[in-house]
């Protein structure tokens, strides 16, 4: 059944699987599904034996870029994207977070001059030794843990 | 523009023994006519009468002439200037900015706007590397080295922006930190976490007491009433932060006290008589070390 739904029904677009349950919502956000006019289906707390729960999103007739995936990894590292045509997997891609992430992530600090000037955010990604994935605001030098960021 | 210092971080280990072999050579002389011709501005978005004067004097030894404002209810910003057009305009004038704000990363901003290199003298909580770089010239002075010192940091290391950055600039030269403070002014985890990644020992320590018998710089800082939720808990622990005379006994000879100043009451008036209390010096120590960073951003040779 859960295999059906991922694949199946999809002729052409974009499945993305592996999100995190909590973080479905955020990658609608990422890719402005909201006023997607085609085919959308969306499945949130699937069982899966990998992570335990997990969400998946289904695209008719869109297909994503790198530059998207690598926003997605931002709040679904594990991701795995499949491109999808005629019915077939021709291609398979893992997210990754790139070493810098201009304007989509919003700086949580009131005080930092992209919150209060015309300035678009940038973002460090930094990855320490105990595996936490911090994005370093350029400007104001915070950190912030990347599962907080909040996207524009 | 890449001869700007907006952060200590934009500065690697060779850059900073540089500014300070440069304030050394401005110590030994400090009226030169390296800045004759040139223009700095200084712009104080937010006021700071101790900084703005050290790097007004560090220009006027030098024989510059200055500009600016010393704080923003008299510039063209209180009529609604953006930041940006305040910064392009002043660049026309002025061949370096100095430039102090209350919104963090100013200065960063300013600094890609224009080609004028700009210098950062206060970002809000975030940067204020000549700060960091009189404290270096200060520890390098005293000590005669800045290698393999034994360092306890004492006071608000929560939000003491001087202390963070001085961590980061003195890892290059293998320190061994003692951090002591309340426990609702601990040192953030993620500067634990950096001298965890780069083999940097520190301990922690929540009294201040007997504990720095083989300090080489005690550093203290202001332990402020408007950082503490509970007031209770701030008259409890203001006292027990406060840095007597007696308290000296059984420290190095070579020790020395330092302080960003202004102090509040965390170092005892008997202390400034000691020849171990380096603070005054320290804030003198500034007007060289700001000699050197306006020359090597301006590219001059002396
Ligand atoms: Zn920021």
């Amino acid at each position: 059944m859960e295999k059906e739904l991922k694949v199946a029904a999809l002729r052409n677009g974009t499945v993305i699987d592996h999100i995190p349950a909590g973080q479905v919502f955020k990658v609608v956000d990422i890719l402005h599904l909201h006023h997607y006019e085609n085919q959308i289906t969306i499945g949130n707390n699937l069982d899966s034996k990998k992570m335990g729960s997990k969400g998946i999103i289904k695209i008719s007739d869109r297909y994503i870029d790198e530059a998207e995936a690598n926003k997605i990894a931002l709040v679904a590292p594990e991701a795995k994207i499949n491109i999808i045509r005629n019915y077939e997997v021709v291609e398979k891609r893992y997210v990754t977070l790139p070493q810098e992430i201009r304007e989509i992530v919003h700086c949580p600090n009131p005080k930092c001059i992209t919150n209060n000037d015309p300035v678009r955010t940038v973002f460090h990604v930094k990855k320490q030794a105990n595996g936490q994935i911090l994005l370093h605001c350029h400007y104001c030098e915070k950190d912030l843990k990347c599962e907080n960021a909040k996207i524009n | 523009m890449k001869n700007s210092l907006v952060s200590i971080s934009d500065y690697g280990k060779d850059e900073i023994l540089e500014i300070l072999d440069l304030a050394a050579h401005f110590e030994a002389n400090p009226n030169q006519k390296v800045l004759e011709g040139k223009v700095i501005a200084t712009l104080f978005f937010e006021p700071s009468t101790r900084t703005r004067l050290s790097f007004e004097t560090a220009v006027n030894r030098l024989g510059g002439r200055v500009i600016g404002f010393s704080d923003a209810a008299t510039s063209s910003s209180s009529k609604g200037e953006s930041l940006n057009d305040t910064i392009k305009i002043v660049s026309n004038y002025a061949d370096v900015i100095v430039m102090r704000h209350y919104i963090e990363g100013a200065a960063r901003y300013a600094s890609e706007i224009t080609d004028t290199p700009i210098v950062n003298a206060g970002d809000g909580s975030n940067q204020h590397p000549s700060q960091t770089l009189l404290d270096l010239y200060s520890i390098r002075k005293t000590q005669g080295t800045l290698e393999n010192l034994d360092l306890t940091m004492v006071g608000d290391l929560k939000y003491g922006r001087t202390v963070h950055s001085l961590i980061h600039a003195m890892y290059h030269f293998h320190p061994t930190f003692h951090f002591i403070a309340p426990d609702e002014l601990k040192m953030p985890e993620e500067y634990k976490l950096f001298c965890k990644e780069h083999n940097i020992p520190y301990t922690e320590d929540a009294i201040l007491e007997g504990n720095f018998s083989k300090t080489d710089i005690l550093y203290m800082t202001r332990v402020q009433k408007e950082r503490f939720q509970d007031l209770m808990e701030y008259e409890r622990v203001k006292d027990v932060y406060c840095l007597h005379r007696d308290m000296l006994e059984g420290t190095k000879d070579t020790m020395r006290i330092l302080h960003p100043l202004p102090r509040v009451n965390e170092i005892d008036m008997d202390v400034d008589t000691s020849e171990k209390a380096y603070y005054f010096q320290q804030a003198q120590n500034g007007l060289y070390v700001r000699q050197a960073i306006l020359t090597k951003v301006l590219g001059l040779s002396i």
